[in-house]
């Protein structure tokens, strides 16, 4: 899917003698092969049997709550940790016992760690002197670098006179001048404030893509990771719970914790009913709402204890109750959340479950707290998931 | 208007005479007790010895070019070489435990730091008179030499340089500790990290990253180590032999028993020149490294 030859502008960096001394590959080889790795703290497995594959040029993001072990997991890539069972193989070599300095990886720090006694083309300059590339070389590719993003003319100024969001950068640029198999970032963004981080994104994303680099992104922010990533892994206490594209994670998450964790979830605990034509009836719990057909697999055994939840996006609400053959619930608007481009409508349905609704644009319909209205979804959009 | 003006910055003036004649009682007693015996001994330093030792006001230079003679400036570059050495061990002793005190954990730096001080607790002459024992012919060190087979004969000791570096050493280690902690546990373990990431090794990371960034460390120990060992007396005295003769033995020497103030004088003031030589480096090196550090 992705481009596997590096871009025109970044075939003149130097191989490093680190990165030159992989075998040459098949281009069909993930860049990154994690296999079944384990890491514990004590008793606790902080990460327990992960495994994943980050093809060459691939944006992956780890997705997951503080303390899902996604920090771990790329620390035993970077080589501060090394896994207690398991392997980590960069470029088909595995690298258990190789040290962060011997291995073609490099990390850009969440509070960005640039040295403060140097100058930011000190910085930048640091690892490509420390495996002694030329020093006109190093000057060309320092300066390449800085211009990719965007920081000529800071080249002599300390990392204390740079703003947030200029530090990141040279954070930035001081991994990639040195051109490794794969950039680890971890929570990039998460420092700077919510304006300067939605340019940040799409500026990361397009470097990444001009410069063709393999990123391994650690967020726990799933709209950055939505944004950039080519495809995402959802983490939680340990265990990586679903790995796909954006799209695929967001619109058929396999499990509760992903739903929820991907975005808002408006969500009904029950149970499966009868088959009716290609659906099968679902009872809420609340016996207040009644019966709806869901989608489900073939052969679900009626009776079986689940839980039914649905995008916010996919719910239309109208003020009558509509004709078209969709499910439809009844509830009571609770509360009116006008955010600017969108307006969300906080619902009470049923005795204790209170959805979100969101109208956007032109077609706002003019709902007041306390309205009556229908709500209404394609049958296909709801997802029942089993504990 | 101008009235304005004088409210709005009396408070800070008067505030400010406040802290002035707070300070009075602190002046005196510095101008009293530490200027003016010091203007004295400098004043003394310029005049000629009596001949029963007592001192002769007569202006001349003779003290100090005396001090040009071989004997003296034998004493003097011995002196050197001593703290210069107490230093760089130290150094090299002080900086591994300093790292580890700084990155234990938290609940234990106290701890540790306390022991670090712990023979502080004992008087320095006590101490020293315990060095004299361990370091006899028959004492601890060479009998726990002997017993690992370390060496066949025990091994002289006591009354050599060796003795004196041992003595400075054991008496100065914590004061380079101490500043050296201070500066590892305000060091940022993150940088470390980094600079290990960007493929340098162990001593790459140590000379690159870790040595800058302490440097204020690394030189308030020198210096609080190399101070007080240049003009150190008790240690040369009981450890050291009459060949390894220190710079305060020879002020003590031309004080007390040749009775020759003026000489005795000239040679504190040379000390002082020296020791006022090593913290002008200080005060350079400190201001030139803390800028980055301030920005963190």
């Amino acid at each position: 899917m992705r481009r596997s030859d590096p871009s025109p502008s970044m075939a003149t960096f130097s191989t490093s003698p680190v990165i030159a001394s992989g075998q040459s590959l098949p281009s069909t080889s993930p860049t990154i092969d994690i296999r079944a790795i384990v890491r514990r703290h004590g008793s606790v497995a902080a990460v327990d049997h992960v495994s994943f594959q980050v093809q060459r040029g691939e944006f992956f993001s780890i997705l997951g709550p503080s303390g899902a072990g996604k920090t771990s997991v790329l620390r035993m890539v970077a080589g501060f940790e090394d896994p207690d069972e398991g392997d980590v193989l960069i470029d088909g070599r595995s690298m258990l016992g190789v040290p962060p300095n011997r291995r073609p990886v490099n990390l850009v720090f969440q509070s960005y760690a640039l040295f403060p006694h140097l100058t930011v083309s000190e910085n930048v300059a640091f690892g490509l002197r420390m495996r002694r590339v030329p020093g006109a070389l190093i000057d060309q590719q320092v300066q390449q670098a800085l211009s990719m993003v965007k920081l000529i003319g800071k080249e002599a100024r300390k990392p204390a006179q740079l703003s947030g969001g200029e530090q990141q950068r040279v954070a930035l640029a001081r991994a990639l001048v040195n051109k490794p198999a794969v950039v680890l970032l971890d929570e990039p963004l998460a420092a700077l404030d919510q304006q300067l981080r939605q340019a940040m994104q799409v500026e990361l994303k397009s470097i990444q893509e001009q410069a063709g680099l393999t990123c391994v992104c650690v967020t726990h922010h799933q709209e950055e990771a939505m944004m950039m990533s080519d495809r995402i892994a959802v983490m939680h206490q340990g265990r990586m719970w679903q790995v796909g594209t954006p799209r695929e994670v967001y619109e058929n998450p396999r499990t509760l914790f992903v739903s929820r964790f991907l975005g808002v979830s408006n969500e009904l605990p029950g149970r499966l009913g009868e088959v009716v034509r290609e659906a099968q009836l679902f009872h809420p719990a609340d016996d207040r709402l009644p019966g709806f057909p869901v989608r489900t697999g073939p052969g679900e055994v009626p009776g079986r204890p689940a839980t039914w939840s649905l995008r916010p996006e996919q719910l239309r609400m109208s003020s009558e109750r509509p004709s078209v053959q969709d499910p439809v619930l009844p509830g009571v608007i609770e509360k009116v959340l006008f955010a600017g481009s969108e307006t969300k409508y906080l619902i009470r349905v049923g005795r204790e479950h209170l959805w979100e609704a969101r109208a956007t644009g032109a077609m706002q319909p003019s709902f007041a707290s306390g309205d009556p209205v229908f709500l209404q979804w394609a049958l296909a959009d709801g997802r029942v998931f089993f504990e | 208007m101008p009235s304005d003006d004088v409210s709005r910055s009396s408070p800070s003036v008067r505030a400010s005479c406040r802290s002035c004649w707070l300070a009075a009682p602190g002046l005196l007693w510095m101008a009293l007790f530490f200027l003016v015996p010091l203007l004295l001994v400098f004043a003394i330093s310029f005049a000629s010895r009596g001949t029963y030792g007592g001192i002769v006001w007569e202006f001349t230079w003779a003290n100090y070019l005396d001090l040009l003679h071989p004997l003296y400036g034998k004493i003097l570059g011995q002196s050197l070489w001593y703290a210069t050495l107490t230093t760089a061990i130290c150094f090299v002793l002080g900086f591994p435990l300093a790292y580890v005190i700084a990155r234990s954990p938290a609940r234990w730096q106290p701890v540790l730091l306390l022991l670090v001080m712990l023979p502080f607790w004992t008087n320095f002459l006590v101490r020293t008179y315990a060095w004299m024992i361990m370091l006899r012919h028959d004492g601890l060190a060479n009998n726990l030499l002997l017993a690992l087979g370390l060496i066949a004969e025990p091994l002289e000791l006591l009354y050599t340089p060796t003795a004196v570096v041992i003595g400075l050493v054991y008496g100065y280690l914590p004061f380079m500790v101490l500043p050296l902690y201070v500066a590892v546990e305000r060091l940022d373990p993150v940088l470390v990290e980094a600079a290990w990431d960007l493929y340098a090794s162990r001593w790459a990371v140590f000379t690159r990253v870790v040595v800058p960034l302490t440097m204020p460390g690394i030189v308030g120990g020198c210096i609080l180590v190399f101070i007080p060992s240049i003009g150190s007396f008790i240690t040369p005295d009981l450890l050291g032999g009459a060949r390894s003769m220190m710079i305060g033995n020879l002020i003590q020497h031309e004080y007390l028993v040749v009775r020759d103030w003026p000489l005795g004088s000239a040679v504190s003031f040379v000390l002082m020149a020296i020791v006022m030589a090593a913290v002008f480096v200080y005060y350079r090196q400190a201001s030139s490294a803390d800028g980055p550090l301030e920005g963190r």
